[in-house]
């Protein structure tokens, strides 16, 4: 290993990486300052320095890294799955329904996303792959009407989970909102504290948006916990940082495939390891390929 | 816009009195104002880097007119620049010029939108062009994505490749121009599962897509909100099928939209399209100079 004066053309690479990362300027610069107290002029090896930098970071994350656990007393834990366009919500939803019934749980997927085309299709094949019902309406129906009908439906089956789907909206639309607000009062009239779970499902690719994501569907939605999707791919989800150190949201589960199997509880050590990277003192960029492969 | 931007200058750059032109130290402090705004507008950071030492060159020793302050002059300067990276004035249209059916190749990441934007295309490519046009999912992925478009062409009125199972996205992508040449379609519109920069397998699939069917467009579907990963995504697609223009999707929402400069910056393809809802008829020509502002968060 060839050691080197961890200076400032050092730290500067090393911020530009996370910033690559997708830390935003400020949080990167907010971790080199700190990292800069502990280690500098020190010399260090490459490895040395990726390590102590991604404790840095994972000191951030461990806080939030809760993994998502039914409540065995509630008969159903209703989860009310929500995000921007795209985010990966349907998917995830099989995923989970897969993991909580191959655990013995009697789980119900619900077809919430009554709007975009064939988006009830692609639950009812989740539902058939991985043998867990779906309950859907006509394309079109209410889905505060139906979400209302599967609780009923789950309570009355004795179900542990109930999964439930929402079409995407983007936060800045005010009126698709209030429709996310209105299915989660309409299922109070029949349980007050349901949904006890509202998920929030982030793409991993987004950048700087994502805090204004959680910002606004946490103030409309009473957002509990968060789901990190498509950290299979070169993307390193580094705004996750950000939003660690503004909400303190659990952070439960992330998504690293399309399939059944693809969903991880999400690791704070793992996931810093990930961020870091290859960072290197000789400055590279960010390597494809590079995935945090979050343990299970 | 051009006031703030001049606005959030003139806080950083010192009072130029009686010299009449920019400095390099106001230059310096400037810049460091247009790398933070556009970091914070999610512009990958080798495109950020590059941006801001063109502009350096071209703004220091700059002379400023008497009318204007010194914060003006570097407005100007940064606010040229970014249209001029973002395409310059002006929106390019979709090239069919081609011997019909012309296919129109649509690739990009998971969840980007590029079914949804092939259902835009299609109903305005109907509607305003009056052509015909022949709506093809290659997805064989994506549980009931080929039902997706099925249901987004009957939406928009125009037609879709029959669905036949057990077809590989090759075998569909020639079946579906054999139909656009046998039926008469002025343009067939090939939408494709969504895959990872970092997928080989994928990428040479799509690749081969291209080689059977010599698309007159490949258009990279974008998502507004992308982050630092668009390096990636523009060249890995760019260096696998080469993309002719670009599509940023949910312009709807409020993320800054820096990624369609790295887009323009990596790709050098034009971004042509844009798109602003979930309704099929929400699709915009590119404006660079809208664009522009955004990303300075003006
Ligand atoms: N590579 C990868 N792809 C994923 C992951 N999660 C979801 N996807 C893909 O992302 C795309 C969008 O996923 P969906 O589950 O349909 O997303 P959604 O949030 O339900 O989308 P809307 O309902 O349209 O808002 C699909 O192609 C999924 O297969 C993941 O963890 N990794
Ligand atoms: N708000 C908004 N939503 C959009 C826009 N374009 C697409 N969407 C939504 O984004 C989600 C994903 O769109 P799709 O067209 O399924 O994306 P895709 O790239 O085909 O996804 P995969 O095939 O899974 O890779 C859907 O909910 C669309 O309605 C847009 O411009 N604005
Ligand atoms: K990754
Ligand atoms: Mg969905
Ligand atoms: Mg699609």
């Amino acid at each position: 290993f060839t050691k080197r004066k961890l200076d400032e053309a050092a730290l500067e690479d090393l911020e530009d990486h996370l910033i690559a990362a997708d830390l935003g300027p400020e949080v990167a610069e907010r971790v080199i300052e700190s990292f800069r107290s502990t280690r500098f002029g020190t010399e260090v090896t490459d490895e040395e320095i990726r390590t102590a930098l991604a404790d840095e970071i994972a000191r951030v994350l461990e806080p939030v890294a809760i993994p998502f656990e039914p409540s065995p007393e509630l008969k159903p834990h209703v989860v009310l799955m929500v995000g921007v366009n795209g985010s990966g919500k349907t998917t995830t939803i099989g995923k989970m329904g897969r993991y909580f019934s191959e655990q013995g749980k009697k789980v119900i997927m619900v077809a919430g996303d009554t709007f975009r085309a064939a988006a009830v299709e692609q639950l009812q094949v989740w539902g058939e792959r991985t043998n867990v019902p779906v309950i859907a309406g006509k394309p079109g129906a209410d889905a505060a009407g139906l979400a209302f009908e599967a609780l009923r439906k789950g309570k009355a089956e004795g179900a542990d989970l109930l999964l439930i789907d929402t079409a995407g909206r983007l936060h800045n639309k005010g009126a698709l909102m209030e429709e996310l607000a209105k299915i989660i009062r309409v299922m109070k009239k029949f349980d007050e504290t349901a949904p006890h779970s509202v998920l929030l499902v982030l793409d991993a690719t987004t950048g700087q948006n994502a805090v204004e994501q959680v910002r606004v569907f946490r103030e409309l939605v009473n957002v509990t916990g968060l789901i990190v999707t498509k950290l299979d791919g070169s993307a390193r989800g580094g705004i996750v940082v950000a939003l660690a150190e503004e909400f303190k949201l659990p952070i439960h589960a992330v998504g690293v495939g399309e399939k059944a199997e693809d969903l991880r509880p999400f690791s704070a050590q793992e996931f810093a390891r990930g961020l870091v990277g290859k960072a290197s003192l000789e400055t590279s960029p960010p390597e494809e390929g590079e995935t945090p492969s979050a343990a299970p | 816009m051009f006031e703030s931007l001049s606005d959030r200058f003139s806080g950083v750059i010192g009072d130029l009195g009686k010299r009449g032109t920019l400095s390099e130290a106001d230059v310096a402090e400037a810049m460091r104002e247009v790398r933070l705004a556009m970091l914070e507008a999610d512009v990958a950071l080798p495109v950020v880097k590059d941006f801001v030492n063109k502009v350096k060159e071209r703004s220091v020793g700059a002379e400023v007119l008497e009318s204007v302050s010194p914060g003006q002059a570097v407005a100007k300067i940064v606010n040229d620049a970014l249209i001029d990276a973002l395409g310059g004035a002006g929106a390019v249209p979709l090239n069919l010029n081609a011997a019909p059916p012309v296919p129109i190749l649509m690739v990009g990441l998971q969840g980007s939108g590029k079914t949804t934007t092939s259902g835009k295309i299609a109903l305005r490519l109907a509607t305003r062009e009056r052509k015909k046009v022949l709506l093809a999912s290659l997805d064989t992925q994506r549980p009931a994505a080929q039902l997706q478009l099925q249901q987004l062409a009957e939406r928009a009125g125009v037609a879709s490749l029959p669905i036949i199972a057990g077809q590989t996205p090759v075998e569909i992508a020639q079946r579906a121009m054999e139909t656009g040449r046998r039926e008469g379609y002025d343009v067939v519109i090939l939408d494709t599962a969504g895959r990872l920069s970092i997928d080989e397998a994928l990428m040479n699939e799509v690749r081969q897509i291209r080689d059977v069917t010599h698309p007159a467009e490949t258009l990279l579907v974008v998502d507004a909100m992308t982050g630092q990963d668009a390096v990636n995504t523009a060249k890995s697609f760019n260096e696998a099928v080469g993309v002719s223009g670009v599509v940023m999707t949910r312009m709807d929402g409020d993320a800054r939209g820096g990624a369609a400069l790295s887009m323009r910056a990596i790709t050098g393809a034009p971004i042509k399209l844009t798109g602003s809802g979930e309704k099929l008829d929400a699709l915009e020509e590119f404006h660079p100079e809208r664009v522009a502002g955004r990303i300075l968060g003006l």
